[in-house]
């Protein structure tokens, strides 16, 4: 029997596999990677019933059209994003986000974009097939790590399904993605490695996101912070979120699949309850950042979990 | 041992060994990194050791960073081996079309081409860290006589394999990659391998490694 899977038609700009992503290989070079932003991902997936750390094919800005083969499928889309359900190669049905729609064999899926935010997920039930290396399918294009060969995915490509068929549960939840106003970080290592001139600029003038932005990280233009003290520090560990100054003076911040290691100052390091929220800003987007404490921070980050776990109660 | 210690955002722990590249002060580093392995706090999810500064990367909703501190002020530190027994033999190629700044270097250094990799691989090299890319070793120290700094404009993609020097440190890229050192071989052998589950990296931190020449038949028949 001919196992179900997306044909991919068209990748989209950036379409691979996620999950939520893998531990303990920073020591060798190896990023966290992972859905870029958790909540969306966590909601598409409980959507059709998935558990804990299930794949989700992730897209970024244009996403894929796909044809589904020797199969059907229940399926959910997150994000703030349109498409279309193509059915018998003719019919087109407007797809609508945070709801289940159920595809047969052949119907496709035209993810076209997603409006005034970056990324957006499609999960379906009982996930797509990985390939795991350490616990974890997400592709980790610069290791050359996951599924697909640790590739983002191109035309012609396969999206094998775990399951061939399955009963269509109709499941749906209210959720309306919200702009960050400010992206609230606590002050960094090397934050006195800065003028005071350049610590009021930071926390007070716009920054804009420039188009040098991927899941490695995310480029900001503005005015430059002056460094007083050394442009390059011997290269140290890095996390998700933090905002590094190279000697131009532009911050860049660590997304999901940055380097492990770096050597460039470290004016601050962005909350993690503003991790989902800010990845979502596209290039051109102005933004401020807001100087807040580490108590704060522990606080707002349990009421974030509280407020995704309340979305997925809703689910009905 | 370590000088302070600070959180580095909200789910991380900086721990913060001196501002000195030397292998005393990495080796406690590793040391340490070695203990919390050894130890498997849970909530942990990366420890990322570098020359001289330890970060522990941790799940905010399992643990913060001031239980976390606690947890991990109240170690009992035992002393693994000072240095790995690891011993890595890395065959190199220098042909010209491999060694993309040794011509240069020899005129900015002032010494011959054969003397820079005289220097080079008569050394044996401790592996401080790993990472930036996957498995990409940072060792240490060269000889002084060819030390020299990074490139003004860093290449846009260094190929795989490539042997770069630069200050008192050598590396290998193990992925084509963008880069500024100063590349003087290519080496044929996989430095990291992805379905080796137990040693994904062949050079970790603490290693030893000794570079070897090997000719450019050598390299292409190359078989592992």
């Amino acid at each position: 029997m001919n196992k179900a899977y997306f044909e991919i038609l068209r990748p989209g700009i950036n379409s691979t596999l996620q999950d939520e992503g893998r531990a303990y290989q920073y020591h060798i070079g190896v990023s966290f990677s992972g859905a870029m932003d958790k909540r969306n991902y966590l909601i598409s997936n409980c959507l059709v019933g998935n558990k804990s750390n299930a794949a989700s094919l992730e897209f970024a800005y244009q996403g894929p059209l796909l044809k589904l083969k020797f199969g059907n499928a229940t399926a959910a889309i997150t994000g703030n994003v349109t498409f279309n359900i193509i059915r018998n190669n003719s019919n087109i049905e407007k797809g609508i986000c945070y709801q289940t729609f159920y595809l047969n064999s052949e119907d496709q899926i035209d993810i076209i974009s997603t409006d005034k935010s970056v990324y957006g997920y499609l999960s379906v039930k009982e996930s797509f097939v990985g390939e795991y290396f350490w616990g974890s399918c997400s592709v980790n294009t610069r290791a050359k790590i996951g599924s697909n060969q640790g590739e983002k995915y191109s035309t012609n490509d396969k999206l094998y399904l775990n399951q061939n068929e399955n009963e269509f549960s109709s499941k749906k939840v209210e959720y309306l993605n919200s702009r960050i106003e400010f992206i609230r970080v606590l002050k960094g290592t090397n934050y006195n490695y800065f003028s005071e001139k350049a610590k009021k600029i930071f926390f007070n003038s716009e920054f804009t996101v420039s188009k040098l932005t991927d899941r490695m990280g995310m480029r900001l233009e503005g005015p430059i912070l002056e460094n007083i003290v050394d442009t390059n520090i011997r290269s140290e560990g890095l996390i998700k979120g933090v905002i590094q100054v190279p000697p131009d003076g532009n911050p860049i911040i660590m997304l999901s699949d940055h380097g492990s290691i770096g050597g460039y100052p470290k004016i601050g390091v962005v909350i993690s309850a503003d991790y989902d929220k800010f990845v979502q800003l596209t290039p051109g987007s102005k933004i401020k950042f807001k100087s807040i404490q580490l108590s704060e921070a522990e606080t707002l980050f349990k009421i974030y979990n509280m407020e995704t776990e309340n979305i997925i109660t809703q689910i009905k | 041992m370590i000088k302070n210690i600070i959180n580095l955002g909200d789910s991380a722990i900086y721990c913060d060994f001196g501002s000195e590249v030397n292998r005393e002060i990495n080796s406690q580093v590793i040391n340490y990194f070695k203990n919390l392995q050894e130890n498997k706090i849970s909530g942990i999810t990366n420890i990322t050791p570098s020359y001289n500064k330890l970060i522990i990367s941790f799940d905010l909703t399992q643990i913060n960073y001031e239980k976390l501190k606690e947890k991990i002020l109240k170690i009992k530190l035992e002393n693994f081996d000072k240095e790995s027994k690891n011993i890595i033999k890395v065959p190199a190629c220098v042909a010209e079309e491999f060694s993309l700044d040794l011509s240069r270097l020899s005129e900015n250094l002032k010494i011959s081409i054969d003397k820079i990799l005289n220097s080079f691989f008569n050394k044996k090299y401790f592996c401080y860290m790993t990472g930036f890319i996957a498995g990409m070793p940072f060792l240490g120290d060269i000889n002084k006589d060819i030390r020299f700094k990074r490139l003004e404009t860093p290449r846009i993609k260094v190929p795989k394999g490539s042997i770069g020097i630069t200050e008192q440190f050598c590396n290998i890229y193990t992925f084509e990659s963008p880069g500024g050192w100063n590349i003087i071989g290519n080496t044929p052998i996989k430095v990291f391998d992805k379905f080796n589950n137990s040693r994904p990296a062949k050079i970790n931190p603490g290693d030893t490694v000794e570079f070897y020449k090997i000719s450019k038949s050598e390299y292409l028949n190359w078989n592992e």
